[in-house]
């Protein structure tokens, strides 16, 4: 018989493991984030996070607290990247970004530090983080290679959106409560090139690392099989989100395309009018006049859609690589809980043979070794029962394994959501907004344009009025 | 039946004509003094209707037929408010009258049809002549045709254009009595003949040169114009998709979902707005199709000045010609070298009695060539008149016109601004409240 796992976290449990951990955390400030967003200040209004810390080195949650700041901005790290160079060497051309990171958390030597860091090493701390908070929502890393659009890998453009997204990466590591604390973190972000290096080879030897993986695949076949409603409801989102926020990736895109398309064709369209007006007297300041409407709308257009690149876009990309990141998580955490029942599938297996009374085999057995039936019997009960204490030991670990993950994980969720809507929203208040500027502004130069047509009237009347 | 009134044939030139104003809302009609048949004829299109019929080769055509109505003015000023009178025509009856008076006023800038086909067209624009939205456009553009020549000083004498607005049924007979669909064919070989003109009108040949330059500007414009007007369309329509994906997506989210729904109504709506837009920009396209035909009408009328002005030049230099003959016959002196004074050297000169067959002959030719030489120039004298009136009435018009037309642009350039941004501030409004 397998152990129900609670669905429900009590706050009153006695382990070192945090409850929820959700209700604890409060308004982030994105300052950090503004040369991604717009500088809209109207968005406060609870969706963003700020976690201070305090300072403790060593492993994960049990010694970080969490603060109430009602104050705002209290954050004790602050991280930016950038300074792309590249750099060769005889077997490879990579670019390195500056990471430069100011704090005043006591589990570092100095307040400053500056490092170079490549792609490479921002993967190589993903992949850390993940490893060791199996199910925390990690921000995802732009991706290794775009191959859609046939960016290079060194034009100027892929660059830049890669940097912006490097930078929100780091920062949103360093807003986490439990990330933040991470060892690996705090080298990546201290250790030069070389200390890096070494630190990197440390760590859990490659063949332990299949065994994790081995068994992680192993679970995964077997599946999970009473997994607790909340998750099933979790997953089901993740699904559907994945697929809204995928296709809202494509159509801003498309919009894009068609905005680039529509520019091409203004730019074009406001010549005719100029060499038209080089044919005409009475009518050449006109027709110039609406030349320079279209000319300006085109530079406003121009500006829309830069903006529509640098803000939205970005946006909704990093979202669909968040809800791959989603399905990841909730299938480790699926996996975790499928070792822990198959444990207790088995734990239940060794107590039915242990109780059963002597099989005959058994029986048979000890007979033909010329055992007595009842020492055979009591020999094999005491092994079955070893073997019972073991198992319950490796329960009672995997047991906390899955409470700790699930806690993890709906602590991170409600988090990671209010992430989630805070962004988008200000994503989409960020386009409108330019949207409405950019209208405003054409309209202002067909209005001028307008206005001084309408001063020229009264030549026109006394045309009029001549015999 | 409106009284017919006194109408005399159209005068050819002569006369001091005053501007018009050509308005295309037919309530804005300005018509200043002479007697114009829009002073005393309120005229309209109003209507469009599915006709079927057996065309000439006896088969089975739809086709469109437009409802001219009038109503005498006087019967309205007095405050009677009478029924119009009203008939139907079809697009093909308006070609046969606009080639009726292309070829009885050669030297008036015609006013253009309405395009046969939709051109300039883009993506979404119907190339269909059956299409609602292009039957509405044409039966604006036919009584702007027909508002335009009834307010025009000579056109709107004319006998036969009374009786396309007032007689349904024997008006055709009327108009091919008139033989002009012949001069009609020798109209349009003259037009495309290459001939050189020893001394053209300088003016003449500035206003033919423009009238390419207007037909080529407008036409590149517009075309860039349609391409544009697809591009907007795109942009407009593929927000829609914001719509449908933010209406699902808010069944997902509780915090979010209210937000996200009145954002995708907005999004919906943009993408609705378009539609209005491009309509209303086609009618700036046609304000501009309009003159990129009246170009060509143009230039028909610099043409035909250039063939009365070869046609004058050839008979004069014929009757030279003639009355050098008659000179060297009567003085028996060879002036300049010709074949026959080289054989009479050679072979010996006529006998008298030749001779003078010969010379009466000539000296009919002489006179008859004198009276066209007469003719011609008078021709001439009174096209170049009535044309260069007439193009100075249209240089007025077309620039008071499309003076409008970019204020008007400008006007329709500013209301899509306006949408856009009240919708994006409701969609930033959604946003907020998220």
């Amino acid at each position: 018989m397998s152990r129900t796992i609670d669905a429900v976290v009590s706050p009153t449990q006695t382990n070192t493991i945090p409850a929820d951990i959700s209700g604890q955390m409060l308004d982030l400030d994105e300052d950090d984030d503004l040369e991604v967003f717009s500088k809209d200040s109207t968005l406060a209004d609870g969706n963003m996070f700020n976690a201070s810390m305090q300072t403790s080195p060593g492993s994960m949650v049990n010694q970080c607290k969490f603060e109430e700041d009602e104050e705002g901005d209290s954050k004790d790290i602050f991280i930016t990247v950038d300074n792309p160079e590249s750099h060769v060497t005889a077997i490879e051309t990579f670019i390195t970004y500056r990471v430069l990171t100011k704090t005043t958390r006591s589990e570092f030597d100095n307040s400053e530090y500056e490092v170079r860091r490549r792609y490479q090493d921002f993967l190589w701390l993903k992949g850390k983080l993940e490893e060791a908070h199996s199910t925390l929502i990690v921000h995802p890393l732009p991706e290794k290679f775009v191959v859609k659009g046939m960016v290079e890998r060194f034009n100027g453009d892929f660059i830049a959106t890669r940097r912006k997204a490097l930078h929100k990466f780091l920062n949103r590591i360093a807003d986490h409560p439990i990330l933040s604390c991470s060892e690996d973190f705090k080298v990546f972000l201290s250790a030069q090139a070389w200390e890096l290096t070494t630190y990197k080879k440390q760590g859990p030897g490659f063949l332990s690392r299949m065994g994790e993986t081995v068994r992680a695949v192993a679970n995964s076949v077997r599946g999970v099989k009473n997994r607790p409603e909340e998750f099933t409801a979790i997953q089901e989102y993740v699904e559907d989100f994945s697929n809204k926020i995928s296709c809202l990736d494509k159509v801003t895109q498309r919009i894009v395309k068609e905005q680039k398309e529509y520019l091409e064709e203004l730019k074009e369209y406001g010549p005719t009018y100029t060499l038209w007006s080089g044919s005409e007297e009475e009518l050449a300041e006109q027709l110039k006049g609406v030349a320079g409407c279209i000319e300006r709308c085109c530079k406003e257009t121009e500006e829309q859609v830069g903006h529509l690149s640098d803000t939205l876009v970005p946006v909704l990309h990093e979202y669909v690589l968040c809800a791959e990141t989603l399905k990841a998580v909730l299938r480790r955490r699926d996996n975790i809980q499928a070792e822990f029942e198959a444990k207790n599938e088995t734990l239940a297996t060794k107590k039915v043979d242990r109780d059963a009374e002597s099989s005959d085999l058994g029986f048979v057995w000890g007979s033909l070794l010329g055992k007595n039936p009842e020492e055979a019997r009591h020999q094999r009960q005491e092994r079955l029962d070893g073997e019972i204490e073991e198992l319950k030991e490796e329960i009672d670990k995997l047991e906390d394994r899955v409470e700790w993950a699930n806690n993890a994980l709906k602590g991170d969720w409600g988090r990671w959501q209010r992430s989630m809507r805070g962004d988008l929203k200000s994503a989409f208040f960020s386009t409108a907004e330019k949207n409405v500027d950019y209208y405003e502004k054409c309209l202002a130069v067909w209005e001028t344009f307008l206005l001084s047509q309408r001063t020229e009237p009264s030549e026109e009347t006394d045309r009029d009025n001549t015999p | 039946m409106a009284d017919a009134g006194n109408k005399e044939s159209a005068p050819i030139g002569g006369d001091e004509f005053t501007n018009t104003e050509l308005e295309n809302n037919k309530n804005n009609t300005m018509v200043e003094e002479g007697s114009t048949l829009l002073r005393r004829m309120e005229i309209s299109v109003a209507e469009a209707e599915k006709r079927t019929g057996k065309n000439t080769v006896n088969m089975q055509e739809i086709f469109t037929v437009y409802l001219i109505e009038t109503r005498p003015i006087d019967a309205i000023t007095e405050g009677h408010n009478p029924a119009p009178d009203s008939l139907w025509r079809r697009y093909s009856e308006f070609e046969i009258l606009r080639n009726y008076l292309l070829v009885t006023y050669p030297f008036i800038v015609v006013p253009p049809l309405p395009e046969k086909r939709a051109e300039f067209v883009w993506h979404k624009l119907s190339a269909d002549n059956m299409d609602p939205d292009f039957v509405e456009r044409r039966r604006i553009g036919l009584e702007n045709f027909l508002l335009r020549v009834a307010s025009h000083s000579v056109l709107s004498n004319d006998k036969i254009l009374y009786h396309f607005l007032t007689e349904e049924h024997r008006w055709k007979e009327v108009v091919y009595e008139t033989g002009f669909q012949a001069k009609a064919d020798s109209r349009i070989k003259a037009l495309s003949a290459t001939f050189r003109v020893k001394n053209p009108d300088k003016r003449f040949t500035e206003m033919k040169h423009y009238s390419d330059e207007l037909q080529s500007l407008t036409s590149q414009l517009l075309r860039v114009r349609a391409r544009v007007a697809d591009r907007v369309y795109g942009v407009y329509k593929v927000h829609g998709n914001y719509g449908r994906v933010f209406s699902e997506w808010s069944a997902l989210e509780k915090e979010m979902g209210d937000g996200l729904q009145s954002a995708g109504h907005h999004m919906d709506a943009y993408a609705a707005s378009v539609d209005d837009i491009l309509e209303e920009e086609e009618r700036y396209a046609d304000q501009l199709k309009e003159y990129l035909f009246y170009a060509e009408a143009l230039r028909a009328v610099c043409r035909k000045h250039e063939l009365t002005q070869y046609e004058l030049e050839t008979a004069s230099s014929d009757l030279i010609s003639k009355k050098q003959q008659r000179e060297e016959l009567a003085t028996g002196m060879v002036r300049t070298f010709s074949f026959k004074g080289m054989t009479n050297k050679l072979f010996g000169q006529e006998t008298p009695e030749q001779r003078e067959a010969k010379l009466s002959l000539l000296e009919e030719q002489i006179v008859q060539g004198e009276e066209t030489v007469t003719e011609k120039t008078v021709e001439c004298e009174e096209y170049v008149k009535g044309a260069w009136v007439d193009m100075q009435r249209f240089k007025e018009q077309k620039d008071r016109d499309l003076r409008e037309a970019l204020i008007g642009y400008a006007v329709m350039q500013i209301s899509m601004c306006k949408k856009g941004i009240q919708v994006w501030t409701n969609a930033k409004e959604c946003f907020h409240k998220m």
